[in-house]
């Protein structure tokens, strides 16, 4: 019983973070993008405008939704919820902090550990395709269908990228447990350089690219260019369902950087000094200065870069990432073999 | 008695999305049918402490081949009125009897131990992590695991060089790079 009020406060918890982060991040999208085009951002609603996205989220829960006549009503409905769920599921695996111990028992600062994880976070990923390809669909209406048809064949090739990019990582845990994963991180090279998956550099640029073409932004936001097909999948959507696939777009922003900072950057490891409770907050406080560096960084390149046509799309996927991790993979294992075995010659 | 009770609710779930993949009109409907039904069965793995079994059929079944369907659904267009007579003379008797020996072979081998493998294997926390059935797979059945692997790879290879060389070559157009 005990056991099961605790999760169920973690999973509260888990969901108020990534809604209140979502918040956060959309404001800081806004402002510095503003920034970077040399204008201000939204500044009126609260202290430096962060309240902005609070007042927006209010004006969609009381617009009309609207259903086109040519949809197909059921799947139309459940799209949006559709969207939602992977993208809160996902969350649930990482870890955001160092285990607590209070009295004899530890509690992990994640909602479960799973001996699959990494392979529960790419099923979960995988799924989020679904929702986009369906409301494109089923709106009825033919933008949504080019964004829906451009979303099923983008985001299946560039999974495949973000599958082979973690299979070095695995290799080096040697484990797919994601509390496992962080844990790994936690040794240092030569009593100082903290040993994060970073040196599997290649693999690192694989995911983020990849992270980029999966959760649908800037340079490969083909799924919903406004300027070529209106606004993609979402078209028809309008008030709450249409705040239902935002936030999901960027509740998946924020997992695909947090998965980002747990795979390659360490995770919640970093120093850690002082009393007990600034050891038990410094891990949190690490894990999110990394993440939101990360989401910078996700912002920054969607300041910066133009889209890619299509093709150039598909062509990048399949014949530059896909190849490199492959080749990469190869390369790791040697590296691992030799690390392992010894030189074959010696 | 919790496991029954889950059982029950995703048994139904499980037969509802095959009824609904086989009676839908409409062919995106009959995909969306055959998801749950997957994930309806990715859910007995988990409750079964299969979780390697049951995150590969979510990441394989659910993931790639049904968005693969569905992006070939929507591609040939789904708005094409299916035919919808019957072509086969005596189809739903043949089903209902073939239905009805399958019925009874499940019943009967779910009473034999080899099938339903409730002792066979050793402890039970164990089935179905990565490390068991990459022990299966690497160690024990080493020569099925590569001759499978093989056998893809052929109908992979086959599948291109007929599409390169066969009677109906595509011709390639170089257009790739460039622009």
């Amino acid at each position: 019983m005990e056991d099961f009020i605790v999760a169920a406060v973690k999973v509260v918890i888990a969901f108020a973070l990534l809604f209140m982060v979502v918040l956060l991040i959309v404001w800081a999208e806004r402002r510095i993008v503003a920034f970077m085009q040399n204008r201000l951002g939204p500044t009126r609603a609260g202290p430096f405008g962060i309240l902005q996205t609070l007042a927006d989220g209010m004006k969609l829960l009381f617009k009309e939704s609207l259903t086109p006549r040519n949809a197909e009503v059921f799947l139309y409905l459940a799209a949006p919820v559709m969207a939602l769920l992977p993208a809160l599921l996902i969350f649930l695996v990482i870890p955001i902090g160092a285990p607590i111990t209070i009295g004899d028992t530890t509690y992990t600062l994640q909602v479960t550990d799973l001996n699959v994880g990494v392979l529960y976070v790419l099923a979960l990923s995988s799924m989020a395709v679904y929702a986009i390809t369906l409301a494109g669909w089923a709106s009825g209406s033919k933008y949504p269908l080019l964004g829906s048809v451009r979303a099923a064949a983008q985001m299946i090739s560039y999974e495949a990228a973000i599958g082979l990019a973690l299979v070095p990582v695995i290799m080096f845990a040697g484990t797919t447990s994601i509390a496992g994963i962080v844990e790994a991180q936690g040794a240092t090279y030569f009593g100082f350089l903290p040993a994060w998956n970073i040196v599997l550099l290649p693999s690192f640029v694989v995911f983020v690219i990849a992270a980029f073409a999966e959760t649908n932004r800037a340079p490969f936001d083909l799924v919903e260019a406004e300027q070529e097909i209106v606004g993609g999948f979402h078209t028809e959507y309008s008030g709450f369902r249409f705040a239902l696939f935002f936030l999901a777009e960027y509740i998946n922003l924020f997992t695909m950087s947090a998965l980002t900072v747990t795979f390659f950057l360490g995770g919640w490891n970093g120093p850690t000094f002082g009393p007990t409770w600034l050891v038990w907050i410094l891990p949190v406080i690490w894990f999110f200065v990394k993440t939101f560096a990360i989401i910078f960084l996700f912002i920054w390149v969607r300041g910066t870069l133009p889209r890619m046509r299509y093709d150039q799309l598909m062509a990048f996927g399949w014949k530059r990432l896909i190849p490199v991790s492959l080749a990469w993979i190869i390369l790791a294992m040697i590296a691992m073999g030799i690390r392992r075995y010894g030189l074959p010659w010696a | 008695m919790i496991e029954v009770f889950l059982f029950a609710i995703f048994a139904l779930v499980a037969l509802a999305g095959a009824v609904v993949m086989l009676t839908a009109r409409n062919p995106v409907y009959s995909a969306m049918g055959l998801l749950v039904t997957m994930f309806a069965m990715a859910l007995f793995y988990v409750m079964l402490d299969a979780h390697f079994v049951a995150a590969v059929q979510i990441l394989v079944y659910a993931g790639a081949v049904m968005t693969l369907f569905l992006f070939v659904i929507m591609m040939i267009g789904v708005d094409k009125k299916e035919e919808r007579v019957e072509t086969i003379p005596f189809q739903r008797g043949i089903t209902f009897v073939v239905a009805l020996g399958l019925a009874v072979v499940i019943i009967l081998a779910g009473r034999q131990a080899w099938v339903t493998g409730s002792d066979a294997f050793g402890s039970p926390d164990m089935v179905g992590t990565i490390e068991t059935v990459a022990d299966s797979l690497f160690g024990t059945w080493t020569i099925a695991f590569l001759s499978t692997v093989f056998l893809l790879t052929i109908a992979a290879v086959g599948t291109v060089a007929l599409a390169m060389f066969g009677p109906t070559a595509v011709q390639s157009t170089d257009e790739e790079e460039g622009a």
